[in-house]
């Protein structure tokens, strides 16, 4: 029975090996019997050890990480391959007939289909390239025919650019090469190749005669030839570009490339059918692709991140920036730099985000703007994905045209917030998110609203204070944010009862102990006999140091272990308990992130049976100097009268 | 059969549970005067959509509303194979037996299948349902931050969970929508709690 959801199960099955082989009617006819799974993030779809289901699964949306059984006692398995969309995996067993080997979990929320092997074995066998397809895949060993390996197979379909983070082994893998060609013709006027090269942000042009390629032109080319006026900039192209062109086969693995490149002394390397110039082009390979295929180091991050035009290549590379985060954590980086790198990174894949929104719109931007992360992510604490929060300022204008203005920037936080939700932030449960009309506002607007919240301080307008005053520029205007901030401590000067307001809400945080020094955990809900990590100990030194910091009047250290150091310098008599605030922030935000990493999850609520003593006496440790702070706000603020 | 009492008791785990999502294409809005044109439904059990077991029928209608039919694409003389009304009821309530029925804005289909029961003349559907559109609103933060709709609309939980839009306004596809949206929706309240079905049905 053909119907809307088999049709699109086959248009998604089509776009992949081995399904791309077989004829539209067969496809249908498959696509009636598969069954679509939901899974949750972290559940399991077959275990090792299991009998073999009846279907075999393709991943539609999420990812799910294969994993080598996990022994017993071990909080953490290895993962052998992750599948991502339209990687299939779960086949081999059921051809072989044997039991699970691996097991399946969803690495995120996700859909899969589950296709019986029944259904699909007649085809396997009847047509050669399905089988062929299949015994490759096997004799590969990979759990999933359609990864990096194959790649260079499967070129056909339509991957312009592919970062493969996971892959190990990478001297001996094939390359990965930018595949959407980008050519010119020999008479093609040098300003208008440039402008091409501009809008498709590379940094090397093929140049064709009758579809081969005779030379390329490089921004070097551009450089050392034009801008110095050695030639005018209507030259054609054939006058400027480096011919003959250099040109490989396209099966070459990563180290031949680098020697290539060396060898010649050039930084692009043209790929075609046969290896000579006289095929047709199939790709090029930059210096920069080769970087990006070497792996996990952030400034090749950065560089792949300003390369994307898509949010979802953006989220390919936040999985290296993970794994970067890993690797960190177990070499024992101090922390400081960690967050500092890892949030460059998240910033450059916001900033990217919005980059790739404002490509979006229609128009024009009317005015000014700034983008301001706000929470953990505006106090460079947030290590690990979670939800997005944030708001937008733009420039005062005149009054009749503030609704349009309005409007335009509304249109293009909702593109920002989605791209940000593609590559992984979750959307901010309490909408405080630049696409929400109310966090969406001119320099005017703002002024009026914190004016509001510091003079009006009851419980609300604190939580807003207490979320909102922790904002860092993600993208645009420094100046708006500066202004914002001046307003902010002139307001806060002339109402000092609002300090008062603010410390009450930092002490209102749960305690991290007993009265006998035990851990108090939570007592329902999803985390009952858990420890939140986030509310009885971070937090509480989050909220502390932005009183302090806010009755000093410092502008733009948002970062709570940046803002203790800094309160260490201005109040020299106290600079021990805020070092040791400083010391705490950063073992704190390390135990979570760790936690966080273990579990895939935001490290929030900690199982405490699961910890070493060592760490047990670790994380006691920070909770006297939590006290302390604590203590020392509440007196200088004079909070016991408010709180009685 | 489908007028026994309901079995589905409120302690029933809800992996055991049959879900029948469901939408229908209407020539419009008033349950006296417009038609259901087409009845689209899939089941959900223990989180498994099987494609082979989905239910789509189109329904050969004497009224026909050209305005509604920018909407959902039904032409009059499509060349979809249409059964009559009578024909299309029996095979959905046999599709659907005793599953509790989940719909977006639910009341809506509901009255609407009730209506064309009753001209029929077949008993109306007493089975329990779950409408989205409330649903969702479970999993939103208790703040007084947060403005809270009366109402959202598909296209908004569509947006919200990502979910893609193409198939929307085709009975099916939008139980599609629906149907994953709840998915979705299960797990953001097994987060804060156990899900029962009387906490699905309150």
């Amino acid at each position: 029975m053909k119907n809307t959801i088999s049709e699109r199960v086959a248009d998604f099955l089509k776009n992949y090996p081995p399904f791309n082989l077989l004829q539209k009617k067969e496809l249908l006819t498959l696509s009636e019997q598969v069954s679509i799974l939901y899974q949750e993030k972290n559940s399991f779809i077959f275990t090792s050890g299991e009998d073999p289901h009846t279907s075999f699964y393709m991943v539609h949306k999420g990812a799910i990480a294969l994993h080598k059984a996990s022994k017993k006692n071990t909080t953490k398995s290895e993962i052998v391959d992750i599948c991502d969309e339209g990687d299939i995996f779960g086949i081999r067993p059921l051809w072989v007939k044997e039991n699970y080997k691996l097991e399946a979990v969803a690495h995120e929320e996700s859909i899969i289909y589950g296709i019986p092997i029944a259904a699909f074995k007649p085809y396997a066998q009847n047509n050669e390239n399905v089988g062929n397809f299949l015994l490759e895949s096997f004799a590969s060993n990979t759990a999933n025919p359609y990864s990096k390996r194959h790649k260079g197979n499967l070129y056909s379909s339509d991957y312009s650019e592919n970062i493969t983070p996971e892959v190990k082994l990478l001297d001996l893998q094939p390359v990965t090469y930018t595949k959407k060609l980008i050519s010119c013709l020999e008479t093609t006027p040098v300003n208008e190749l440039a402008e091409l090269m501009n809008k498709k942000r590379i940094g090397s042009i093929v140049i064709l005669k009758d579809d081969l390629p005779i030379g390329i032109v490089t921004d070097k080319d551009l450089r050392t030839k034009i801008v110095t006026g050695q030639y005018p900039i209507t030259t054609p192209a054939s006058k400027i570009m480096s011919s003959p062109v250099i040109t490989y086969p396209k099966n070459m693995t990563v180290t031949q490339a680098q020697m290539a490149m060396m060898k010649s002394n050039i930084s692009h390397i043209c790929l075609t059918e046969d290896g000579t110039v006289n095929t047709k082009v199939i790709g090029i390979l930059s210096k920069h692709d080769i970087m990006v295929s070497l792996g996990d180091n952030p400034a090749v991050l950065v560089k792949a991140i300003k390369r994307t035009t898509k949010y979802k290549q953006i989220k390919a590379i936040r999985k290296s920036i993970m794994n970067l985060l890993q690797g960190y954590l177990d070499e024992n980086i101090p922390m400081g730099l960690t967050a500092k790198i890892i949030s460059e990174l998240n910033d450059a894949c916001t900033k990217q985000v919005i980059e790739i929104s404002l490509e979006k719109m229609p128009t024009p931007l009317p005015c000014k703007f700034a983008w301001m992360a706000i929470g953990s992510q505006g106090r460079s604490e947030q290590l690990l994905h979670t939800d997005q929060d944030n708001f937008l300022v733009f420039e005062d204008v005149p009054e009749d045209i503030l609704p349009k203005t309005t409007n335009y920037f509304l249109k293009l936080a909702k593109h920002v917030t989605k791209g940000l939700n593609t590559i992984g932030y979750e959307y901010c449960p309490a909408e405080m998110m630049a696409s929400n009309p109310k966090w969406c506002l001119s320099l005017q607007e703002w002024k009026n609203m914190v004016s509001h919240w510091i003079i009006n301080p009851g419980p609300d307008e604190v939580l807003m204070s207490s979320i909102f005053f922790d904002y860092s520029l993600a993208y645009g205007d420094k100046n708006l944010v500066d202004q914002l901030s001046e307003h902010i401590f002139t307001t806060t000067k002339k109402y000092p009862l609002f300090l008062l307001h603010l410390t009450k809400g930092a002490l209102q945080n749960p305690s991290p102990s007993g009265f006998f020094r035990s851990f108090l955990v939570e007592q329902d809900g999803q985390n009952k006999d858990f420890f939140d990590i986030k509310s009885r100990a971070l937090m509480p030194l989050v909220d502390a140091a932005r009183v302090l910091i806010l009755s000093h009047s410092v502008k733009s250290i948002s970062n709570t272990w940046e803002r203790y150091e800094k309160l260490a310098e201005l109040e020299p008599n106290n600079s021990e308990i805020y070092l040791a605030c400083s010391y705490a922030t950063k073992a704190l935000l390390k135990f979570r992130t760790k936690q966080g990493l273990l579990h895939r999850d935001s490290g929030r609520y900690i199982a405490l049976d699961k910890l070493s003593k060592e760490e047990k006496i670790k994380l006691k440790r920070t909770f006297k100097t939590v006290k302390e702070i604590q203590e020392l706000i509440s007196i200088r603020y004079n909070v016991a009268n408010l709180l009685g | 059969m489908w007028f026994n009492k309901n079995k589905n008791t409120p302690q029933k785990s809800i992996d055991k549970i049959r879900f029948v999502v469901l939408d229908t294409e209407t020539t419009g809005f008033s349950f006296y005067k417009d038609r259901i044109l087409c009845i689209g439904a899939l089941s959900i059990e223990n989180n498994v959509i099987a494609v082979r077991n989905t239910f789509e029928v189109y329904v050969n209608q004497n009224i026909y509303n050209k305005e509604t039919a920018k909407i959902h694409g039904i032409l009059k003389n499509s060349k979809k194979s249409l059964i009559e009304e009578k024909e299309a009821l029996l095979q959905f309530l046999d599709y659907l037996g005793d599953a509790v029925i989940i719909a977006h804005h639910a009341m809506f289909d509901i009255q609407m299948l009730n209506h064309a029961l009753e001209r029929q003349g077949l008993p109306e559907l007493k089975n329990e349902y779950i409408d989205t559109s409330r649903l969702y609103k479970k999993t939103l933060l208790k703040s007084n931050l947060l403005l809270k709709k009366e109402q959202y609309s598909l296209d908004e939980l569509a947006e919200k969970f990502s979910i893609s839009k193409e198939d929307r306004h085709t009975a099916l596809g939008d139980a599609f929508i629906t149907a994953i949206a709840f998915l979705k929706i299960l797990t953001l309240l097994k987060q804060k709690k156990e899900v029962t079905l009387r906490y699905l049905l309150k």
